[in-house]
């Protein structure tokens, strides 16, 4: 039957399963999903079954369902048996891109997550207008460049790991929050961390998967409904509660 | 050569790792840390910890011979326990080898961060941690509302991950109720008890009790079942502003 994969490209969970399974020609089965809507509409029978968590992105292979990006990146990496740069067998390598996909969900994840619903809500009241929230990732990203980058071309060392791919899948999501906001603005060295992992990945598979976000020119125009808008309130609140 | 391990056994990540190190008679050397004196401030541990700065309570590393520089960072727990369970090739049933089984291990880590942890810290913090930096009383409705939160997760862990399995990923103990277990135990040593009206998480509790030894369970947890007495410590002012930081209303 095959993998398949249950995936919002506007999620970047999503996005960095995505890109790992194109990349290393891994076989699935594309199941859009549209997180948007499904928060007003209630999720279908069938995503129900593969996912009671109810999140993106979720991998089904046969009876074997599972969620939680870095637990789907590391099965696929290890049943699929993909260059050993990306889920290293050294055990002091694996820990480190071990270490960092946990400090990555607590930190820049978790950071991002609430400020993408942040605007998602605050659209029912006013138009964003500043970038405070975003100072948040402002820690974050000072200890991605000094504790996990320092002077290395990756993360964990000379070549792409999961750790990057997760990482800048997640920052490239700031594009869409924030139009025109560069977030690296004043951080050279992740720029050009940033670059090597796009250059690493392939210039046109990592721009396929960021199509979504990228042509997004304002979130507003994904809820044009007012009774959309609505609808959503109630979820949106609780979720950035 | 001997791992050493800076733990402070107030941080369930810390309990989580005491435990199965000792639990597999893994050698190691306890570096007991007490974040609440500022030991993570000293300069030994500065050599181990070089931006000194991690919130309380969640501290744990590894020695610096082990990896070239050591994990210190928040949630390195979950890095560290996969590494020595590598290194000291722990029996399968930790985190199995088998892809499939192994992977509800590290979905239930994942998932577990913002979740149960989050929120389990959240009344850790509420209750014990802020009254005791800002010497006033914990807030009620700020609890209540860490409550609620920690409720949300644990209908979660019981209908998605525990569900009618004696553990987690099966039959056996794994990572994963290790480190639930620990977290669970947080509120429950700063007189929360979630375990009250949920039958089937006691007799998991139960199960994970007796899978891990007794014995070997009350000493990890004895500092924080008595952590009524951390209330009564005198923190010094420069530690108290320390700590302040870290503490988002």
């Amino acid at each position: 039957m095959g993998i398949e994969l249950y995936l919002d490209l506007l999620s970047s969970p999503c996005r960095s399963v995505y890109i790992f399974a194109k990349k290393n020609n891994i076989p699935f089965t594309f199941k859009q999903m549209e997180v948007l809507k499904d928060l007003v509409k209630g999720h279908s029978d069938g995503f129900g079954k593969v996912n009671i968590l109810r999140k993106v992105p979720a991998l089904k292979d046969g009876g074997f369902t599972l969620a939680e990006s870095p637990a789907i990146l590391t099965y696929l990496s290890q049943t699929y048996k993909t260059p050993d740069h990306w889920y290293p067998l050294d055990m002091k390598k694996r820990a480190r891109v071990d270490e960092y996909l946990s400090w990555h969900h607590s930190t820049i994840r978790s950071s991002v997550f609430k400020i993408f619903w942040l605007k998602v809500r605050d659209l029912n009241i006013q138009s964003w207008t500043s970038y405070e929230a975003l100072e948040d990732l402002t820690i974050p990203l000072k200890q991605l460049e000094e504790k996990f980058l320092q002077d290395k071309p990756f993360l964990v060392g000379n070549m792409i790991s999961l750790a990057d791919l997760v990482a800048v899948t997640e920052l490239m999501q700031v594009r869409l929050i924030a139009i025109g906001y560069n977030i690296l603005e004043d951080m050279p060295k992740l720029v050009e961390w940033r670059n090597r992992v796009e250059k690493a990945v392939g210039k046109e598979l990592f721009q396929e998967a960021h199509k979504v976000i990228l042509n997004f020119q304002d979130l507003n125009s994904m809820l044009t409904e007012p009774q959309l808008k609505e609808q959503m309130k109630p979820r949106l609140l609780k979720m950035v509660a | 050569m001997v791992v050493e391990l800076f733990l402070d056994l107030r941080s369930q990540p810390c309990r989580a790792l005491f435990i199965f190190a000792k639990k597999n008679n893994i050698p190691f050397e306890f570096k007991d840390v007490e974040l609440l004196k500022g030991h993570h401030l000293s300069e030994e541990f500065g050599k181990v910890n070089v931006l000194k700065k991690v919130p309380a309570p969640l501290i744990h590393c590894l020695s610096p011979q082990h990896l070239t520089s050591a994990c210190y960072v928040p949630c390195s727990d979950i890095a560290i326990l996969l590494y020595l369970s590598r290194k000291f090739n722990t029996p399968d049933h930790w985190y199995p080898s088998d892809l499939q089984k192994r992977a509800r291990v590290d979905e239930y880590l994942s998932w577990q961060h913002t979740t149960i942890r989050e929120k389990g810290c959240k009344i850790f913090i509420t209750k014990v941690l802020v009254p005791l930096v800002v010497g006033q009383p914990f807030s009620p409705e700020k609890l209540e509302e860490a409550v609620e939160e920690l409720n949300s997760a644990l209908k979660q862990f019981e209908e998605k991950f525990l569900q009618d399995k004696p553990f987690i990923v099966g039959n056996e103990i794994s990572l994963a109720d290790l480190v639930a277990i620990v977290e669970l135990m947080q509120p429950v040593g700063c007189g929360c008890d979630i375990f009250e009206n949920r039958p089937k998480l006691v007799e998991w509790r139960s199960r994970v009790e007796e899978a891990v030894g007794k014995e070997l369970f009350q000493q990890a947890h004895e500092i924080i079942l008595n952590v009524k007495n951390m209330s009564t410590t005198q923190l010094p002012p420069e530690l108290r502003e320390h700590v302040k930081q870290f503490l988002k209303p």
